[in-house]
């Protein structure tokens, strides 16, 4: 298993109350991610699972992208990885920021 | 709440557990117990170098049914093929022995799994036993334990056992019950006694219509949520008492189904016995007609499994 840990600084807090969400499933080229609204407004740090190693450029650039798209402040998002795609990490993520929005 | 869409329409086989019990139970009274942010993930599969779920595949809690309390687990098919790991039993046996104490009015079981997680078969083989034995528990307390069966991973190995023990089952046309799998027959036994990739086979074997005419389930459900929430609700309703008188009973209704059914090659000539003048077209008949030969078959509505 390798442990990829990401913090970054937003410009905005995420919108919304919702404390907490999970979207996703552990499955084969699936993900779950675990949204929890326990940061400062300002922060978010994603914390990645994943037992296929070595990608750890390819989740740094798919998080950035997200945290400038989302502006998820506040969240502490954790991921256990089954082996998803790219593409499919950045669409679960940004659902899972749309469900704690609602 | 995107989790709660239309559960006339929301597939119970392509649902996930969590959109299951949200839209199963009366809209918005699900409350997780040891949900997700408590981590409680298999101290297992790291050995293995396999990724855990943060709720280990089950979700538990309470909430209502048509006003009534009930307890309620979920297993992820999806996740390792739904299978009982350390975790992931303890919640359930916890969940079943918390009914002991709540007192609802039944305990939901939403399974969805291949059986014991073999990474873990040890605890995953006592987490069957130990469920079998709340399920008793909390039967002889007189709380009824309903199980729904309609998912991707069925209801097989030790959830074929479990199963057995509970007060009625309801079943979808893609639910499949049984203990031993297609491949794990095919692996043992052979192909010429059952070939795995025969689907139709497999489908008219363990699938939910077959297991309905025997009376292993005494519920059909077409593939809502919708459909399984009206089950259930029926089922509570008419489920039996438990007792030694019954148990005798349905020891002798198996012994009659094994003698009146144990010479048959094919389910076909099982529902041919039970009457069904075109067992052929079974398979490829709609919800809709099927439940209507069904209502009409005798041996649908017992308490055998």
């Amino acid at each position: 298993m390798e442990s990829l840990t990401f913090r970054h600084t937003t410009k905005t807090p995420l919108a919304g109350a919702k404390p907490l969400a999970i979207t996703g499933v552990v499955a084969s080229g699936n993900l779950e991610v675990l949204l929890e609204r326990v940061l400062p407004p300002n922060a978010c740090e994603v914390a990645v699972e994943t037992p296929i190693g070595g990608y750890g450029d390819v989740w740094e650039a798919v998080v950035a992208d997200f945290v400038a798209r989302a502006q998820p402040g506040g969240l502490r998002i954790s991921i256990n990885d089954g082996g998803a795609r790219p593409d499919t990490v950045s669409l679960r993520l940004l659902q899972g920021a749309r469900l704690m929005e609602g | 709440m995107p989790d709660v869409t239309d559960p006339q329409t929301l597939s119970w086989y392509e649902a996930s557990a969590r959109q299951r019990v949200a839209n199963l139970l009366d809209a918005g009274t699900f409350e997780e117990f040891v949900g997700p942010a408590e981590r409680a993930m298999s101290p297992h599969l790291p050995l293995f170098d396999l990724p855990r779920a943060f709720d280990d595949g089950i979700v538990v809690g309470r909430g209502t049914l048509g006003g009534k309390s009930v307890l309620a687990a979920a297993q992820e098919g999806r996740f390792m093929g739904g299978a009982f790991g350390e975790i992931h039993g303890a919640k359930l046996v916890g969940l079943l022995r918390a009914a002991l104490d709540v007192k609802p009015a039944a305990v939901l079981i939403l399974f969805d799994t291949g059986g014991v997680r073999l990474q873990e078969a040890n605890a995953g083989e006592t987490a069957i036993a130990e469920t079998m034995r709340a399920i008793t528990d909390a039967r002889a307390a007189g709380i009824s334990v309903i199980g729904l069966i309609g998912g991707r991973a069925g209801c097989f190995g030790g959830g074929g056992l479990i199963a057995g023990t509970c007060s009625r089952l309801a079943v979808s046309e893609s639910g499949r019950i049984s203990v031993s799998g297609p491949e794990v027959i095919e692996t043992n036994k052979g192909a010429e006694e059952f070939d795995s990739r025969d689907r139709a086979l497999v489908w008219r074997t363990m699938g939910g219509k077959h297991r309905r005419l025997t009376g292993s389930a005494d519920a059909y459900c077409e593939d809502t949520v919708a459909a399984f929430r009206q089950a259930a609700i029926d089922l509570i309703e008419t489920a039996p008492r438990f007792d030694l008188a019954m148990l005798e009973a349905e020891q002798g209704r198996l012994e009659a189904r094994l003698h009146r059914f144990g010479a048959c090659r094919d389910a076909t000539e099982i529902w041919a016995q039970l009457g069904i003048n075109d067992p052929d077209a079974v398979p490829a008949m709609t919800d809709a007609a099927f439940q209507e030969i069904a209502a009409g078959v005798t041996e649908a509505s017992h308490d055998a499994r």
